[in-house]
């Protein structure tokens, strides 16, 4: 049942890459256990599975970039040894990485030459580049300097670096991620050619619906093994869902009858220049939010959501107080600590380094945003039986795994992580919560826990403020949608009416023209 | 076949706790084969290094002597050194202390003062090592300047301060052109805790330090700032607290601490201000900082084992001709092979073998 070619359709050929026992070792830690995966020409190949399920490793081990610890690589029926990602490029494999290898002061085409491995000139790659892009529909001006262009640009220079090497087989790592979803559909076309020319691609992502509309085949991968090889048309979202998970996902489900109450964190006008170079400036922004409401910040990353946040939790403040206003106290001066008296809690993106200190104990950590004003600190000195106390309610609430009481951060999972981050902030019954991207990364018995608590919190009465880049994500427990683009907030749309058109065009920074939006409220 | 360094999952506490000596491990077999480079017999060199100092009374309070400004020193670098501040400068920030200090000793020469005059002479070594310390403190919060070469360089100024004032205003007239102050008044000079021996007051003011720093670090939320400023920066930002305070506060008080061991060592153990009153105290509290893991119980320990290889190295001197400098030579590759093990708290060694034999299976 395993046996991939059980659709009839390869049988006889060799197919263009093959993996047997494919197994790379951490330690103790099998990041993939005995993986066999085929991949053919003319096959858009998805590669499926939750974070931590061994997809990155396996693909640095088929891009030389890792040496796996046993197994053996086939090319074209071949055995070969990939001692680096430039053998493996020689051989006629790219890849496009999630994150990108980019110079930010360089030019496209400055960019694009020293990612080459040959002896052309520069002037013969500037060509080549401008007749790569313009075949494959993905336009780049390869003078522009690498900062001035957006998420979705970059990627185009990453895709055309690797074009430019003719790969037989192309890898992408969740190239969806960064982009809007016009710009993912843009994307789709260029792959379905690509496809059409003999090529292979291995594409990685989570987004089931993304898969089943794009991919011939799926291998699904679950704690570093292979669970299943089908086709993904055959199957349906919750039964990909499954052998990814390993079971069934946990639905959130909002308290009916949510009861909006009084603003508890308003910002009116505020306009902040950014704290380093090639930053986002935030433009006059405003937005109001209400107890027991949950409002969704959309937008591509980088168009100004870290700003927003800094701004939010004070580690950056604004001279004019009244720009931010919580619990109905000018507070755009205040520190954290102080915005923390009055009620609000942070949720940063970065788990680890920001929302904690990766080699301190989970009860360090605690302290870290609890010591202003939950009654761990009297006269200076450290009340460690409060600090433990929290961190074993927030186990027990959260189901918080770890190996011991009280381990250090860096030790827990990602998603383990993220419950403690947020289940510690919860806990201290804020009036005012701002998340940043609260399930990034983390696996989809987590993220459900997560959002219920958020869903949970908000139904308590408390204004929840959550920025993602995962439009699902917003969709299933905010209240209202605003979309952030360029360091501008556009007005928030409730869910009812933020489709996922709405939502891509505001995160592609058009706006809504007043006909289009009624036009599109009855489609 | 290759070694490799593997990352652990977790910090390893055993590896915490036996890393100095494993180090100490290492250097030591250093120097065996180092002294039988010199062509002298390693055994001989490491007994009168390490043991013999330890069989007689004379040598153990020497230890305990010297090692009080490396402990005191010590402690505050690692406060700086937890917060992620380079002092390199308590070598600077001790003599201008010991100088703060004799300056009321030397103007009160002779005058019957009072009893005043010690704790006055304390105070203001103190706060002059702290201010000294400030200054590259406030250079690198204010400009950006690296705190590691402005503290260091200035240690060469206050080197060169001493050493003015001692061959010009404060010499001792009666002192043969010798470049030193007179001896200081007994109301100037730290008392001794058993008469007619060298064990100073000081000592017992270092094991309050030490038990000072062990609160501060383990107890209180100023401490916790302390360290979590140094160990992640942004994550310290998030929790409200400011590094530059953090700066600030940590090279003040490693200044202060150095300030106060330099005037303890004047006006204890020396007697009087003269060049040379450090053989390189706030360089060996650097090595003693680390070896003792920046922890105030481990900087103890460490604190009388680097006294230790003071002595020791006097007596090798003395009894086998091996030059003093090769003590420098032992604390210079003790700090480098401390600093190496310290990789072995977050990795292992570990073997690997290539292993490409795998079942040929076909698809």
């Amino acid at each position: 049942m395993l046996d991939p070619t059980t659709n009839g359709l390869h049988s006889g050929e060799t197919p263009l890459l093959r993996t047997i026992g494919l197994t790379k070792r951490y330690g103790d830690f099998l990041a993939n256990d005995a993986i066999d995966i085929d991949i053919w020409p003319k096959e858009i190949h998805a590669l499926l599975g939750e974070n931590g399920a061994g997809k990155s490793t396996l693909v640095k081990a088929i891009y030389g970039l890792i040496q796996p610890s046993a197994g053996d690589i086939f090319w074209n029926g071949k055995p070969v040894a990939l001692t680096g990602p430039s053998e493996a490029r020689s051989r006629g494999i790219g890849m496009v990485f999630q994150h990108f290898s980019l110079f930010d002061n360089l030019t496209v085409a400055e960019n694009v030459a020293l990612g080459l491995d040959g002896r052309e000139s520069f002037k013969d790659i500037s060509a080549r580049l401008e007749q790569v892009s313009k075949t494959y529909g993905l336009p780049l001006d390869p003078k522009r300097e690498v900062w001035q262009l957006s998420v979705g640009e970059r990627q185009r220079i990453e895709i055309v670096r690797a074009l430019m090497q003719d790969p037989q087989f192309l890898i992408l790592d969740e190239p969806t991620a960064v982009l809007t979803p016009q710009e993912a559909d843009q994307l789709f076309i260029v792959l379905e050619r690509l496809k059409a020319e003999g090529r292979a691609i291995l594409y990685i992502s989570h987004k089931l619906e993304e898969v089943k509309r794009l991919c011939d085949t799926a291998t699904i991968l679950r704690g570093g093994k292979k669970v299943e090889t089908c086709n993904p048309r055959l199957e349906t979202a919750a039964s990909l869902a499954r052998m990814m998970v390993g079971g069934e996902v946990k639905q959130v489900k909002a308290a009916a009858g949510r009861q909006t109450t009084v603003p508890r964190l308003v910002v009116n006008d505020l306009t902040l220049a950014p704290g380093e170079a090639h930053g986002v400036r935030l433009e006059h922004i405003s937005f109001e939010l209400k107890g027991g409401e949950i409002l969704g910040i959309a937008g591509v990353a980088g168009n100004g959501q870290d700003e927003l946040f800094a701004a939010l939790s004070g580690e950056r403040l604004s001279r004019d107080p009244g720009t931010i206003v919580i619990e109905g106290l000018a507070a755009g001066h205040l520190s954290i600590t102080q915005r923390r008296k009055l009620g609000a809690a942070f949720v940063p993106e970065e788990r680890l380094g920001h929302g904690t200190a990766p080699r301190m104990k989970l009860s360090e950590n605690a302290l870290l945003t609890g010591h202003a004003a939950s009654g761990m600190v009297h006269h200076g000195f450290i009340d460690t039986a409060a600090t433990l106390k929290t961190v074993d309610r927030t186990t027990e609430t959260f189901d918080v795994r770890k190996a011991k009481r009280d381990p250090e951060a860096a030790s827990l999972s990602g998603g383990n992580l993220q419950k403690f981050i947020v289940g510690r902030e919860i806990l201290r019954n804020p009036a005012v919560l701002v998340v940043s991207q609260p399930t990034w990364g983390v696996d989809a018995g987590a993220a459900a826990v997560i959002r219920q608590a958020l869903l949970d919190l908000a139904t308590a009465g408390a204004a929840v403020l959550v920025t993602s880049q995962d439009l699902d994500e917003l969709a299933e427990i905010a209240d209202r949608i605003a979309v952030m683009f360029h360091g501008h907030l556009s007005a928030p749309l409730a869910i009812s009416e933020a489709t996922r058109e709405k939502l891509g065009l505001l995160m592609g920074g058009s706006t809504l023209e007043p006909e289009e939006a009624v036009h599109a409220v009855g489609a | 076949m290759q070694l490799v360094l593997e990352k652990r999952a977790e910090r390893s506490n055993t590896i915490a706790l036996i890393s100095p000596l494993i180090a100490i491990g290492l250097t030591i077999v250093t120097m065996v084969i180092l002294f039988a480079i010199l062509g002298k017999n390693p055994l001989l060199a490491l007994h009168a290094y390490f043991i013999a100092p330890l069989t007689d009374s004379y040598s153990l309070e020497e230890i305990a002597v010297k090692a009080t400004p490396l402990v005191m020193i010590a402690i505050g670098l690692s406060l700086c050194y937890l917060a992620n501040a380079w002092n390199i400068g308590a070598e600077g920030q001790f003599l201008i202390g010991a100088v703060a200090g004799s300056w009321i000793a030397v103007k009160t020469q002779g005058t019957d003062a009072g009893v005043w005059v010690l704790p006055v002479m304390l105070v203001l070594a103190a706060a002059a090592g702290a201010l000294y310390a400030l200054i590259p403190a406030i250079c690198k919060v204010k400009f950006g300047a690296s705190e590691i070469l402005t503290s260091l360089m200035l240690v060469y100024v206050a080197d060169l301060v001493l050493d003015y004032l001692v061959r010009g205003p404060w010499r001792d007239p009666h002192g043969f052109n010798f470049p030193t102050t007179a001896e200081f008044d007994p109301v100037a000079t730290v008392p001794l805790l058993i008469e007619g021996g060298r064990l100073h007051l000081g000592s017992i003011v270092a094991l309050l330090v030490v038990a000072a720093a062990a609160i501060l670090l383990g107890r209180t939320i100023k401490g916790f700032e302390i360290r979590v400023v140094g160990a992640a920066p942004r994550a310290a930002r998030f929790g409200g607290f400011n590094s530059n305070q953090s700066v600030i506060l940590t090279f003040a008080v490693s200044g202060a601490l150095a300030g106060l061991a330099g005037i303890i060592e004047v006006a204890g153990p020396v007697g009087h201000l003269q060049p040379g009153i450090s053989p390189g105290y706030g360089f060996t509290a650097i090595i003693v900082a680390f070896l003792g893991r920046l922890n105030p119980l481990g900087i103890l320990i460490a604190g009388l084992f680097l006294a230790l290889t003071f002595i020791g190295g006097e007596q090798a001197q003395i009894t086998m001709k091996i030059p003093l400098d090769v003590t420098k030579v032992f604390q210079g590759i003790l700090l480098f092979y401390v600093l190496a093990c310290d990789s072995l708290i977050l990795y292992r060694f570990k073997l690997v073998f290539p292993n490409r034999q795998v079942a040929r299976g076909t698809g």
